[in-house]
Parts: structure tokens; sequence; C-alpha cells
């Protein structure tokens, strides 16, 4: 075995946890099954406070299916999810949200027909003593927001519908950021948008990561996943083929694993060699 | 053309303003305005085609009995369309209701109930609440079982009628209790001159506080508001609009053969009718329900985005059964007062309610894509579509013409709605 392939063998193993203390999250062995599909197939992830942890894979291959079991979009089948340590149970959104875990999707999932503020605050509008919304104090608290993630950000009055989608984006962000996220769930976060905005999106991971937030990034970009990430999961029909520590495997490396659902530890050298052409 | 209509004297000594600028220093809605541009002209055309019959404080007073009961359910309407779903059952829901509570009132309830001066409240209590018990049915099989709300209204809009037709063996039940009379309107069930005034007077108490708060609610944040005189204008216009309103229904007398039988003098002004107060209080409690409170916000959001909606954290299925327990509440409401104008209980007595209500909710900017309504447009499409056939009325024209005309005003008003909306986009 060749010094290169040896260390990304022993990149497979996930940091033991009593370098780090406990996760913030651990997944063990969820499954998730569309009909007879199975979707999600005995994966277990974790994540640590201030990490980023970079979850690719090809079309189908069940990252955004595992994650919507974080996010309690899909509840799991089966599997455990612990939060802290300590076993939860998340069987909607609101439970998710309950234990900070905040999710960016792909589709931004934005009502459309009401404004930034209403979108910022939806299912957890602000109310008076009365128990009527207290709008004044939503678009306050959103201005505030909006001027540190996006200060160039306007319209604050129209339906979200009319924003680019940039600032689209921004509003799903802002959404994520001011509920304090203790745990961030980005669904291809930048797939939608411009360099300019692609690269205030990195900032922010970085800011966020700086903060303390466990983020899950979910990228068919494998660059962005290298540049923004510090472990790797990789995931392949369903299975995960294994988590990797950035600074041990080369993007050729992690490209092979996507494609050929394996281990570095089990792919020759030809094979890498006739992937890459 | 209506814009321009409302600018008042002081404005004109203030800088030279656009119409356009000043259209948007009020921040009024445009559809809103634009549908009492439509309402003032359907009545200017009516009065002069009939020779100045229509602009009678005597018509407009009818016109607004006419139009509670279809604007109580249009405001229940709105939240139902608003959140991509349909009721068909309302008329029926109307029909078995208004039946049920003219069977408790003449045979159900044990003699010693009946003929008290509680009895309307017994009988008005169960009527709202089997409502709202067939709502929670209709929303729970809707929500929680996933049958489209076409199909389960479809088939409540047969059974309900069914039922109504089975309980009074096709009968027609009357008469009904006096005081549940008074429910429906008519010179007795009025509020009479003093009550009217006191009724105009609260409401511009109320108009004044809550544009003063909510300026004061955006200031204290540093919020753009409005500028002082569109504040006042939009104040005065309101006011006088109230208060123009009393003023007609109090210029509306007892008919002399009437008063003479309730030893009233001569010219007893009627005031506004019970009926017309309901809507107006429905009217506002929606208003709030659907501007002011989570409820509405979240039946908004489902109406956008109903996925959105999920991920968001909303209870979603129960928001929506919600909408139908509101809904057949309402048409309970509207049962009440159709069936006290009547002073019978009728199996008919609903029948194509569900399809003038959509109508009037429809013509009141409400987008059957969802998310995109409100509740005082639906109030004045149901005005527009009373408008239109009680004109019809006065001119002699036959009731298969005036379908003819009210089915064309339908489509003609929503096409231009959605060519207006293309055209903003």
């Amino acid at each position: 075995m060749s010094e290169v392939l040896k260390d990304a063998a022993d990149a497979t193993r996930p940091p033991a946890p009593s370098a780090k203390g406990v996760p913030l999250v651990e997944m063990r062995n969820i499954k998730i099954a569309f009909g007879g599909v199975h979707a999600v197939d005995n994966v277990s992830v974790d994540l640590y406070p201030g990490e980023v942890i970079g979850l690719v894979g090809g079309n189908g291959a069940g990252k955004s299916t595992l994650i919507r079991a974080l996010s309690g979009a899909r509840p799991a089948d089966s599997g455990e999810i612990l939060i802290n340590g300590e076993p939860v149970s998340i069987g909607n959104p609101r439970d998710a949200k309950q234990y900070g875990i905040e999710t960016i999707y792909q589709q931004l999932a934005l009502a459309d027909n009401v404004d930034a503020t209403a979108n910022m605050f939806l299912g957890r509008e602000l109310t008076t003593r009365f128990g009527s919304l207290d709008d004044s104090a939503m678009e306050a608290a959103t201005r505030k927001v909006m001027g540190r993630l996006n200060p160039r950000f306007k319209n604050f009055k129209v339906p979200v519908k009319s924003l680019s989608g940039g600032q689209r984006q921004s509003v799903a962000i802002a959404r994520a950021v001011h509920f304090n996220a203790k745990i961030l769930i980005m669904d291809e976060p930048t797939a939608a948008l411009g360099p300019a905005e692609t690269a205030q999106v990195r900032d922010l991971v970085s800011q966020l990561k700086a903060e303390g937030i466990g983020i899950f990034l979910i990228s068919h970009d494998i660059h962005d996943v290298f540049d923004l990430s510090d472990r790797i999961s990789v995931m392949h029909q369903g299975k995960l083929v294994g988590t990797v520590d950035k600074d041990k495997v080369t993007k050729d490396e992690v490209l092979a694993m996507i494609i050929i659902g394996r281990p570095p530890s089990e792919v020759s050298k030809t094979e890498i060699a006739e992937l890459i052409g | 053309m209506a814009e321009a209509s409302v600018v008042p004297e002081s404005v004109a000594n203030e800088p030279r303003r656009s119409a356009r600028s000043l259209y948007s220093a009020l921040e009024v809605d445009a559809r809103l305005l634009g549908l009492i541009g439509a309402l003032i002209i359907i009545w200017i055309g009516f009065n002069i085609m009939s020779g100045g019959l229509f602009l009678t404080p005597r018509n407009l007073w009818n016109l607004s009995v006419q139009s509670a009961s279809v604007g109580i359910m249009a405001t229940g309407m709105v939240l139902i369309i608003v959140s991509r779903n349909i009721d068909l059952s309302v008329g029926s829901v109307l029909t078995f209701t208004g039946m049920t509570m003219a069977m408790l009132q003449t045979q159900w309830l044990p003699s010693g109930l009946l003929g008290q001066p509680y009895t309307w409240i017994i009988v008005l209590a169960i009527g709202l609440a089997l409502g709202a018990a067939i709502g929670t049915l209709q929303g729970f099989i809707i929500a929680y079982l996933g049958v489209p709300s076409f199909i389960v209204t479809l088939g409540g809009l047969l059974i309900w009628a069914g039922l109504a037709f089975e309980e009074a063996s096709g009968q027609t039940i009357s008469p009904l209790d006096a005081n549940f009379q008074l429910l429906g309107g008519g010179p007795t069930g009025s509020l009479g001159e003093t009550l009217s005034w006191a009724v105009g007077i609260l409401a511009c108490i109320g108009i004044v506080y809550s544009l003063i708060a909510s300026r004061r609610r955006r200031r204290k944040y540093g919020f753009p508001v409005r500028p002082q005189w569109a504040e006042a204008t939009l104040m005065v216009v309101s006011i006088a609009a109230v208060l123009g309103a009393i003023w007609i229904a109090n210029s509306y007398y007892w008919p002399a053969a009437l008063a003479e039988q309730f030893g009233k003098g001569p010219n007893t002004p009627v005031g506004i009718a019970n009926p017309v107060l309901i809507a107006i209080g429905v009217a506002i409690v929606m208003t709030i329900l659907a501007t002011r409170r989570r409820f509405g916000r979240y039946v908004f959001a489902i109406g956008g985005n109903p996925e959105a909606a999920e991920l968001g954290g909303i209870a979603t299925r129960r928001t929506i059964m919600l909408t139908f327990v509101i809904m057949s509440t309402l048409a309970a409401v509207s049962a009440a007062i159709l069936s006290a104008r009547l002073n019978a209980g009728v199996t008919g007595l609903g029948a194509q309610a569900e399809l003038y209500v959509i109508a009037a909710a429809v013509i009141g900017g409400t987008s059957f894509a969802g998310g995109i309504g409100t509740i005082p447009g639906a109030i004045l499409g149901a005005v527009v579509m009373q408008s239109l056939q009680s004109g019809m009325v006065l001119l002699r024209v036959d009731s298969p013409i005036q379908d003819i005309v009210v089915g064309i005003v339908l489509v003609a008003a929503v096409g231009t709605d959605a060519a207006l909306r293309r055209r903003a986009r």
C-alpha cells in the first residue's frame, strides 16, 4: 500500500471523540426507505461545535434525505439522533428548531407572497401582550439582522417573490442566523447565486464557524466543499462510503469515493487513474 | 380616477403633487380603490337608468341588508381560497343549520324553553355550534385525511341539503320566535336613530385611534411614516364615509302602516339593520384574524408556499382545518339572518349561495393561485354582486338575463385583475 493511500485509510476513521469532547450532533444507524428503496441505509455521521462537515455524493446518493431527518422534514424510519450526547426525537420541523437546528433549504423554502419580515419570523412570530402580531418589532429585528448580512437590502415591505435570488438567499440565511442556530444545515446554499453572493455565503460560513456553530454543508461543488469543510462525509446509493479529514485526502480521492462508492483504501491507483483520465 | 377625487381642499395649498405621489403617500390598496371605483360607476349607472330609483335611502338600505349574508360568508371564503382550497358546501350548510334552528325554536326544544326571551340565544348558540361541528368534520377529512377539499365539500353540498330536507320532511317551518326574527333586520330589527349614530361615532373613534396608534408604533422604531397631510386625508375620508353611511340609514323611515302599528310617529328613522351590524362585526373580527394574528399569517403563508410553511414549523393541517370551521360557522350566522328575515326555515334557503360567495371573494381580489386576498375586498365584492342584482331588479330585467350579466361580470372582473397583475410584474 502506498504512503498516500495509507494516510487516506487512516483518515476514514473519524477523530476520537475524546479529542474534541461530546459531539454536537450524532446521527447513528439512520435508515429511511421510500417504498422498497433504501434512500438512506444505516448511515452514521457526527458533527462537533465549530466544525463544518461537507456532505457530498451524486444525485440520489441520499444526502438531502439524511439531512431532512435532522431538520424534521421527513423523520427517519429507524436510528438514533443525539444532540450534545442526549438522545432526542425529531418528529417535525418544530422539534428540530427547539434543539437549535436551523436549515437553509435548496429551494429556500420561502412563502413567496409575504414580505421578508413575515418570512424571517414564519412560525415564530413576535406578538404583543394581546396576542396580535407585533409587526413593527419584527420589522425592526429583520432590519437589524439584514443590516449585518446584506446592508444593501432595502425591500422590507414587498413580497419576497419580487426579490432577486441573492436577496432571497439573504432572507433564508437571516432566518437561520437570527434564531441563534447551534446547528446549521445548508443544502446547496450557493446553487442559485452569482460569484459575489457566493463569496458572501463563504464569508458567512467562516464567521458562523468561528462562533462555534456546527454546520452540515451539502454541495455538488467539490471545490466549495474542500474550501469550507473540516471533514467530508461521502454518500453513495444510500450508504455512507466514509468520512475523511479534508487535510488528509485529495480532491481526486474524494471524487473517486463519490463515483465508485468505496473508501480510498479499497480503491486501486489504476481505478483513480482511469477516473481522472 | 378615484385617487384624484379624494384630494381635500387643504392639500391644494401644499406644494403641487402629482396624483401618483399622492396615491403612494396614502399607501392604500390599489385593488380596493379600483373596486370602490367600479361600485361608484355601477351605482351611478343604475341610478341614471332607473330614473333616480337606485340611489335612494330605501334602496341603499335594502342593498345593505341583502349584501350582509353573502358578505359574511365571503370573509370566510377568502381564507379558504387563500390557502388553496375551496368550499362548495356553504349553501347547503346554510340550509341545514337554518332549518335546524327553525326546527329547534318551533318543535325540538322542550316547551319550557320555547317563547322565552332567551330562546333565540339558545337556538343561535346551537346553530353556530352545529356549523362549527360540520366545519370540523369537513376540515378534518380535508386536512388530516388528505381528501381534496373540492371533493369533500361537493359531497357536503349534497349531504347537508339532503339532511335539511329530511329533518323537516321537506316542509317550510314557520313562524319563528319573535326575538329570533329581529336578527333578520326590517324596521323592528334595526338600531334606530340614536343607536346608529352611537355606532358611527364609536367607529370614528376606532379609526382615529388605530391610525394614530399605528403611526406611533412605526415612529417608535424609526420607520418611515405617511406624511401628516396624507394621514389626515385618510382619516377625514374614512370618517366621512362612516358618517355618510349612518346618515343614509337614518334617512330611511319606517313605512307608514308599520309605524302606526308599532306606535311610531311619521318619519321615524330605521337606522342600521341588525344583519348589517353583524356583518360589520364579522368583517372586523375576520380582518383582525387575517392580518393581525398568527393564524391569518399562517393561512397566507400556506397559500404562498405550502412546503415552506410546513418546513417553517407551522401546524399546517390544524390551520387548514380551522379555516373550514370558521367558514361553516359563518354559514350558520348567515343562516340565522336569512331564516329570521324570511321568518321561516326553508329547504332552498342556501341554494346556489356557494356560487355567490365564491364570486364575491374572487371579485374582491382573492386569487385561486393562493396566497392573495383581503377581507374588505370580499365584502366589497359581495356589495358589487348585490348591487348588480338589485339594480337589474329595479330595471325589471328578467332573471335569466340577470344571471347572464352576473356571469359575464364575474369573468370580466377576474380577467381584468389577472391582466393587471401580469402587467404589474
